[in-house]
């Protein structure tokens, strides 16, 4: 009998179940090496050498070059371990949150300042994340 | 208590009287003062790790650390300099036996890191000492692949964490802390959500009705509070090592910090224990 699946239904949000976590496995554990300065060092100075160290789908390592966090979520990124590309990119959680909405920093954050996304109107604003 | 690394941020770059900041410290003004005259010996301070103990190559849902030591955590953007926490083997050796006869199979750490999740909070109740004023156990629960265990399984687990506490032959003045939350979503196009209703439900409910938010489902949390919002069930943990009277000393509540509603509450047995 297959797990059921009640959580794949809300809007704009990809949970990291059982299923992500082994369709993204090397993709979060590249992310994992980055909490080393010396990989990091190595991540920064060549980026696509560093990625072809590890067993990721082209498409994965596309979407770490090209920094599209929706589609690292996608594609069975963790946000916590994707967490490890944007500050060693120097990004705070917040830049890097505002990017996955669409929003620009300064949007997502005087939104966050008048009490954040509101949970009853974003399921009509929110397009339906593939996953 | 709530942890973001924001907020670890702004204490190491001295941030905390920016406008911005400023409220959150203020929320924390009493329970510094309170907990500089309580004096616990040792914070049992349950929390999650954020794939930085942990990567994919081992997921441990409940986890003791027993070892005397750990070390703040590189996250990517350099350890924060914070000092070491200092655990209390001894008696978190004795708490892993205590539980898992208990029926609740804890993995059994001695080599581990420790990051913001457990460090924020320390920052927030002692601000930035040479050295934590006191012995902390850390207890990590998945809540990075789902499923994180049930609400109802962390208030259970707490009932057993309080039976070993109360075994222990040493006196000691302990707390026990429940941390991540409220409210908040920090992935996809859902990003930046907040539910005040929800959060100021689930504060009420811990005080008055912890036996019943406990049955909550794991689907009302990633609907209500957001994605990471399931983080709330470690604080069911903590409600469940505390009697079911209990008093409020303290409430706290605001938004934003960083991405996330940031939620504070102390809560007292009422009867004083033997």
């Amino acid at each position: 009998m297959p797990l059921e699946k009640a959580y794949a239904k809300i809007p704009g949000t990809t949970i990291f179940d059982v299923d992500m976590a082994r369709r993204g496995y090397h993709l979060n554990q590249f992310c994992a090496s980055l909490m080393k300065e010396q990989d990091r060092q190595r991540f920064q100075s060549d980026q696509r050498a560093y990625l072809d160290e590890w067993r990721m789908t082209e498409q994965q390592k596309q979407a770490v070059l090209d920094r599209d966090y929706n589609q690292m979520l996608a594609l069975g990124g963790n946000i916590y371990f994707l967490a490890k590309i944007f500050s060693s990119d120097g990004q705070s959680f917040e830049q890097a949150a505002a990017s996955m909405t669409g929003m620009s920093q300064e949007e997502y954050r005087s939104m966050m300042l008048s009490g954040g996304r509101s949970p009853h109107v974003d399921d009509q604003d929110v397009d339906q994340v593939d996953g | 208590m709530s942890h973001t690394p924001a907020i670890g941020a702004a204490i190491d770059l001295g941030k905390t009287q920016e406008e911005y900041w400023d409220p959150v410290f203020k929320g924390f003004e009493f329970s510094k003062a309170w907990i500089a005259t309580e004096k616990p010996d040792v914070i049992f301070l349950v929390y999650n790790d954020h794939a930085s103990a942990f990567s994919l190559s081992m997921i441990p849902t409940f986890a003791i650390g027993c070892s005397d030591s750990f070390e703040p955590a590189d996250e990517g953007w350099g350890a924060r300099p914070v000092p070491i926490v200092k655990g209390h083997s001894e008696f978190a050796w004795h708490i892993a036996q205590s539980v898992i006869q208990d029926d609740f199979d804890l993995t059994m750490i001695n080599e581990m890191t420790v990051d913001h999740g457990l460090t924020v909070p320390l920052s927030l109740m002692f601000g930035t000492p040479k050295e934590w004023p006191c012995r902390v156990i850390p207890f990590a629960v998945n809540v990075v692949v789902y499923p994180p265990p049930s609400g109802q399984r962390c208030f259970c687990l707490g009932k057993a964490i309080r039976r070993a506490v109360e075994a222990f032959d040493e006196d000691l003045n302990v707390q026990i802390w429940g941390t991540g939350g409220m409210s908040h979503q920090l992935q996809g196009q859902r990003a930046g959500l907040i539910n005040q209703k929800f959060d100021a439900d689930f504060l009420a409910r811990l005080q008055s009705d912890p036996k019943g938010l406990a049955k909550m489902p794991h689907l009302d949390y990633l609907q209500n509070a957001g994605s990471e919002g399931i983080e709330l069930v470690m604080w069911l943990v903590m409600r469940g090592a505390l009697d079911r009277d209990v008093e409020t000393l303290h409430s706290f509540y605001h938004v934003p910090a960083s991405n996330t509603a940031l939620g504070h509450i102390i809560l007292k047995n009422r009867a004083k224990r033997a």
